[in-house]
């Protein structure tokens, strides 16, 4: 039985629906990361199974028990504020021993769980500090360690690094993976940020406008996008619209700014004549100087973006068609700006998308 | 709030709100009502509006009290005096206050606050005595006059107590700083980028005035004179310690018709016809207000 | 500056005043402090002074109760029926001028004294007037706190299992306390300062520290007012710094907290 269960919840505020008959498994011991352009819905979803919000229709479970009427503090469910929410007038300590003070724990339990707690976020003999005389990474630790304290049964993040600089956010979520790792506790991620849902996260679900469009490990999130939404939102990608048609040795795809026909990979099961989009990530499209055997597309080098680690390539095609291409390493450095070049791609590593 | 019932929202509004219809909306009801009473000698002093006959009740309600307002161009005069003094206050306050809530809102730090702790100082402190002090300095032999004296600016003391000028400098002095804080309140707020846009864009420090910061802090310029002229329109401590015979202001009057003539239905017919009259800027300041909360 | 001059000028001319050895306040003959001496040995102002000390203390704990309610129903709760009324009878009694609400108030509690034969017009009307109007004013500082105030702090609280009562006294009420501490202060300086609305609701028990000052400067400066004045400004400056300190604190903790 999964740990969080939630079954056709539907939330509304006014005339827009904020979360659309969502149902989601989450099993016990995962890192799951709801992903989602901001105003998708999954803020709602998230403040949902905390308790904040009581959703119109639909149950969710915890660990097989209905808390869909529960109040928030009646919930086995602690949540980590993206605003971090520390009491300003208590100190680390007293943030941390706050919830389980509620439980009525013996000072001598609580105390001892303050610095187990402490020790876990690596803030032992910060326990006196205010919140205001924290950095921000640490004032992170501490709210962590404040939802942690109480042993939930499913722990919540609100974009748990958002307010976090870019090279901290990398450190912090690998202590946040390890973290998670060592407590056992099944987290809850909520983020608009897809490198971070697909760095930490064991599994991933991608929301739009109320409702959950897919599912899946990170991998197959990325590698196989099921509709050209979720293509387009995790990750940079080229999308090509047409019309399917039929090639030398199985489908292809008549798109309008190519002078041929795209080939489309090996079992795809369409009727001829349908509408669909080719997906095709950039690091896969390969560039050379002359025309190279089979498939190819010929265009132009339209302009160079270097990004240290590599470079993304921007092509025309003579009929306007735009395409990128991301080149690891100095490769784009023997590409100029204007100069002719094609482009191709190994056929089965591009997805068919019909929705 | 979050979890909270029915009933604890119901005595959380409920209370308070039950206070001010007994403490503040019936009393303006009543007031209305005995406007409509006549006078009589007796406690209390004016007859019930509902009669009882053996036939049943009779309405016995008077428009005589606002004839007589209308009738007598004391009042008339009384109302037209507080206008133009209260006017002349609140264009003063603005004129002296936007330069210094000007320079507070420009300045950094401590010493922000120190000016804006300055302000408000006042405000604080006994309306009666710093009123009372400008007696001692207006007087005909007091301070401003002895100075004037050594100076030999004049040869004989002015006449600066108990006149117009007087109470004119009482009400600016009294109300200035409800004109700085909301004054403050905008300028503090508008980004200064903006003014450095406008001059990017060429516009002289006048124009970019004129131009930006005026109309965007409009609020607070309405909100500040709405601040000071409504409390100086039915002002009465200044005009009676700092006014002459002539000041006629019309709080004083409501003041004098209740506990010198002791006619209570003309006193609140007074008063009906002030709210009345302020009926409207009252409402234009609700939404001021209303309006910087929800910002 | 000049601004701040014209504000302060009399104010600094009165205190220096009255420590003038002489009965005319204007002319200047050395330092003394007979006028102190002879403020304590006049009994009616020392009278009238406890009126004023006990109804402000009152009327500012009454107002400190119905504004913070009055405050929390209008920042937390978008719609209820009545909002509009409510909040212009909250806003009104601020700017209204004050004849208006003692005459008002007065005839209420005569007409109540009529039908009831209660209450019996002195410190209990009085008290009750400040209130009504010390409310309004601890209302708007409460609201805009509040409005300030992080939700997720309370929700936050509730998450790691504290009851709505809870969350109140130890999270929320915390959290305004300087508009509490600084909306008491200004009830009870309003309450202590009020001379009109006194002067109509009162009865021939009361006479408030205001009232006795009035009817005394009516009949001319007298150093001995001028003696009180000073006493008066020291205890309200004292107030008021307190105050000021308090929300500098807070002030800077909030900017403090910002910048790290």
């Amino acid at each position: 039985m999964a740990l969080l269960e939630i079954d056709g919840a539907s939330k509304r505020f006014g005339a827009t629906t904020a979360v659309d008959d969502v149902s989601l498994n989450v099993e016990r011991g995962a890192f799951y990361a709801l992903l989602g352009p901001s105003g998708c819905g999954k803020t709602t979803l998230l403040r949902m199974i905390a308790g904040f919000e009581t959703p119109d229709s639909g149950r969710i479970f915890i660990d097989g028990i209905d808390v869909t009427g529960l109040p928030a503090y009646a919930r086995p469910v602690n949540m980590m504020f993206q605003s971090y929410a520390l009491f300003p007038h208590m100190d680390v300590a007293g943030n941390i021993a706050f919830g389980l003070r509620q439980e009525r724990l013996d000072r001598r339990r609580i105390a001892a769980r303050v610095d187990e707690m402490l020790a876990l976020v690596q803030m032992s003999g910060y326990a006196r500090r205010r919140p205001h005389e924290l950095s921000g990474g640490q004032r992170q630790r501490v709210a962590l360690a404040r939802a942690l304290a109480k042993m939930p049964k499913l722990l919540l993040l609100d974009a748990p690094l958002a307010a976090l600089d870019r090279k901290l956010r990398a450190e912090t979520r690998l202590e946040l993976t390890g973290i998670q790792e060592r407590v056992g506790i099944t987290f809850l991620v909520v983020t608009h940020d897809q490198e971070e849902a697909l760095s930490v996260a064991s599994c991933v679900a991608v929301m739009d406008r109320g409702r959950v469009v897919q599912t899946g490990a990170p991998a197959e999130i990325y590698e196989r996008p099921a509709s050209r939404l979720v293509a387009d939102f995790v990750g940079e990608v080229n999308l090509f619209e047409g019309e399917l048609t039929a090639g030398f040795n199985g489908l292809a795809l008549v798109v309008a700014g190519f002078r041929e026909p795209v080939p489309l990979p090996c079992g795809t099961r369409l009727p001829e004549g349908a509408a669909a989009a080719l997906a095709v990530r950039p690091e896969k499209v390969v560039l050379s100087h002359a025309p190279p055997a089979g498939f190819a597309i010929a265009a132009t080098v339209s302009s160079i973006g270097y990004l240290g680690g590599g470079s993304i390539v921007h092509l025309a095609t003579e009929q306007g068609m735009a395409l990128k291409a991301y080149l690891p390493g100095a490769a784009a450095s023997s590409f100029g700006r204007g100069a002719p070049v094609w482009a191709t791609w190994p056929p089965d590593e591009a997805v068919v998308l019909t929705q | 709030m979050t979890g909270m019932g029915w009933t604890g929202r119901l005595l959380l509004i409920g209370v308070p709100f039950l206070w001010l219809a007994l403490f503040f909306l019936l009393p303006l009801l009543i007031v209305v009502k005995i406007s409509l009473a006549q006078s009589t000698i007796g406690i209390p002093p004016y007859t019930p509006l509902l009669v009882d006959h053996d036939g049943g009740r009779e309405l016995h309600a008077t428009l005589a009290n606002f004839a007589l307002i209308t009738n007598d161009d004391l009042y008339l005069r009384a109302y037209l005096g507080s206008l133009g003094n209260a006017a002349m206050a609140t264009a003063l306050c603005l004129l002296i206050g936007y330069p210094v809530a000007y320079a507070i809102a420009r300045s950094q730090g401590v010493r922000r606050h120190l000016l804006l702790f300055l302000v408000m100082l006042p405000f604080w402190t006994s309306f009666l005595i710093r009123v009372y002090a400008w007696i001692a300095i207006l007087e005909p032999n007091g301070l401003l006059n002895q100075c004037l004296i050594a100076l030999g600016l004049t040869a004989a003391p002015l006449p600066l107590l108990n006149n117009e000028f007087s109470v004119e400098l009482g009400l600016v002095y009294s109300y200035l700083p409800f004109m700085i804080l909301p004054l403050y309140g905008s300028l503090s707020v508008l980004d200064p980028s903006l003014i450095e846009a406008a001059a990017d864009l060429g516009a002289r420090p006048l124009q970019g005035f004129l131009g930006v910061t005026l109309p965007l802090t409009l609020p607070g310029i309405a909100a500040g004179s709405l601040l000071v002229l409504i409390p100086a329109l039915g002002e009465f401590v200044i005009p009676d310690l700092l006014g002459g015979p002539d000041t006629l202001m019309i709080g004083k009057v409501l003041w004098d018709e209740f506990f010198n003539n002791r006619d209570w239905p003309v006193a609140a017919a007074v008063a009906v016809v002030l709210v009345a009259a302020l009926a409207v800027p009252l409402l234009a300041a609700q939404r001021f207000l209303e309006r910087g909360h929800a910002a | 500056m000049l601004g701040f001059g014209f504000l302060y000028a009399p104010i600094v001319l009165l205190v220096f005043y009255s420590f003038n050895a002489s009965r005319l306040v204007t002319v200047w003959a050395g330092f003394s402090t007979r006028w102190y001496g002879a403020l304590l040995h006049d009994g009616a102002f020392g009278t009238a002074a406890l009126t004023s000390l006990e109804v402000a203390a009152m009327a500012a704990a009454l107002s400190l109760v119905l504004g913070t309610c009055a405050g929390f129903g209008m920042a937390r709760f978008a719609r209820f029926p009545g909002r509009l009324v409510f909040g212009f009878a909250l806003l009104a009694p601020l700017v209204v001028p004050e004849v208006i609400l003692g005459l008002s108030l007065l005839l209420l509690f005569v007409a109540c004294q009529s039908w009831f034969g209660w209450p019996s017009r002195g410190m209990l009307t009085i008290t009750v007037a400040h209130a009504t109007f010390g409310a309004c004013f601890v209302s708007v500082l409460v609201r805009a706190q509040l409005a300030g105030f992080d939700r997720a702090l309370e929700e936050a609280a509730l998450d790691l299992g504290a009851r709505p009562w809870t969350v109140l006294t130890r999270i929320t009420l915390p959290g305004i306390s300087p508009a509490l501490v600084s909306g008491w202060l200004l009830a009870f300086t309003l309450s202590l300062d009020d001379l009109v609305i006194a002067s109509f609701v009162t009865g021939p028990s009361a006479t408030t520290l205001p009232m006795a000052v009035f009817s005394s400067v009516r009949l001319g400066v007298s150093p001995e007012i001028n003696a009180l004045a000073t006493l008066f400004l020291c205890v309200v400056f004292l107030l008021v710094a307190l105050a000021g300190w308090l929300m500098a604190r807070d002030e800077r903790r909030r900017l403090f907290g910002r910048q790290v």
